[in-house]
């Protein structure tokens, strides 16, 4: 494990007046952290949107563990997706995916 | 468990529909309390309807007036009409002298700034030394962080960090609310604890600011509004009748 970075799985919940796909979301999330923290502190963060369900409106996604307070700062200065307003709440953090389905998302 | 406060949500009394909608989402958000402003132009059937709606939700309602003095004797006017009436009093002030007044008036539980407007933040190491020893808090408002954009964002974040530093230098106690309008602008406990990170205050800091400072504000003002209340120290645990030689 020595050199690699940990990761960390957040559970969010998206929401929004209109429907939105993955690459709004995308846009979005990386929009939001490039605003605060430039292009340097997306590369650093490692996001990755890793499963968008739209029916209940809730999205994983990873990060880098020493990234986390930037992108949580960030999802929470989202207050548009497309041009529409909307709002991401962090549901909560975990470690591993296992566990955040687990603890978050009822699985 | 950490109760959290959330001691400015603008809600539009005349609407409401989105009232209902705002109440019931604090609560979803983890709050165990919210500030509401009112002023006196509201007819107290509304003030009512809302507390009965916040006790339905379960939730606490704290009354909050948000007072703009034109100066300091129209500011000890207005505290004189609302402080036995009201929770919580935040004076947003334009001009230095009023903003020293509420500085060291202890009527005065927070004190704010236009957010935008960068001249009119008076918040110096003067302010800060007789907000320390009144006890005003200094409120951060949220929601202007996620209204502002580009150059004003930044302007915005850097006057807030050093107001920042300064209140923490004097050991002023500082509230973070969210100033919401409306659901979208509203932020759960944890995500404006977030969003103070941006302002160099770690993430357990951040959530006393929502939590603990907030609580020793309502719990010593609703002391202070008990019928039984005579003076620091000094309350009525019997009356007349109802000693007994």
């Amino acid at each position: 494990m020595r050199g690699m970075t940990r990761r960390r799985y957040l559970a969010l919940k998206i929401e929004h007046t209109k429907e939105v796909n993955e690459s709004d979301l995308e846009n979005a999330f990386f929009g939001a952290v490039s605003r605060l923290f430039g292009e340097y502190g997306v590369s650093k963060a490692g996001l990755v949107l890793l499963r968008h369900d739209k029916a209940k409106n809730w999205v994983v996604m990873r990060c880098g563990n020493t990234s986390l307070n930037m992108v949580k700062a960030s999802l929470a200065s989202i207050t548009e997706i497309s041009s529409e307003p909307a709002a991401v709440h962090v549901l909560g953090v975990s470690g591993t995916l296992k566990s955040l389905r687990r603890r978050f998302l009822n699985h | 468990m950490k109760k959290f406060y959330d001691l400015h949500l603008s809600v539009p009394l005349g609407n409401s529909e989105l009232t209902k909608k705002m109440v019931r989402k604090a609560k979803l958000l983890g709050y165990a309390g919210i500030g509401i402003s009112f002023s006196s132009s509201i007819p107290g059937e509304i003030v009512s309807d809302l507390r009965q709606l916040c006790k339905d939700v379960g939730i606490d309602l704290i009354t909050r007036v948000d007072l703009e003095p034109k100066d300091p004797k129209d500011l000890l006017m207005q505290l004189r009409q609302y402080r036995r009436r009201v929770e919580i009093i935040s004076v947003t002030s334009c001009h230095k002298p009023t903003a020293r007044q509420a500085a060291k008036d202890r009527r005065v539980d927070l004190i704010s700034f236009h957010s935008l407007d960068f001249k009119r933040r008076f918040f110096d190491s003067a302010e800060a030394e007789l907000s320390a020893n009144s006890l005003a808090a200094l409120e951060i408002d949220m929601s202007h962080l996620l209204l502002a954009t580009s150059y004003r964002r930044i302007r915005l974040l850097s006057h807030l960090r050093r107001e920042i530093g300064l209140a923490r230098r004097f050991s002023v106690p500082m509230v973070l609310s969210s100033g919401a309008t409306n659901e979208i602008f509203m932020r759960g406990p944890r995500s404006l604890a977030a969003l103070a990170y941006l302002l160099d205050v770690p993430s357990d800091v951040a959530s006393r600011y929502l939590s603990e400072n907030p609580l020793a504000i309502i719990t010593r003002n609703r002391i202070k509004l008990d019928s039984s209340y005579v003076a620091p120290g000094l309350r009525v645990i019997r009356r007349s009748k109802e000693c007994v030689e």
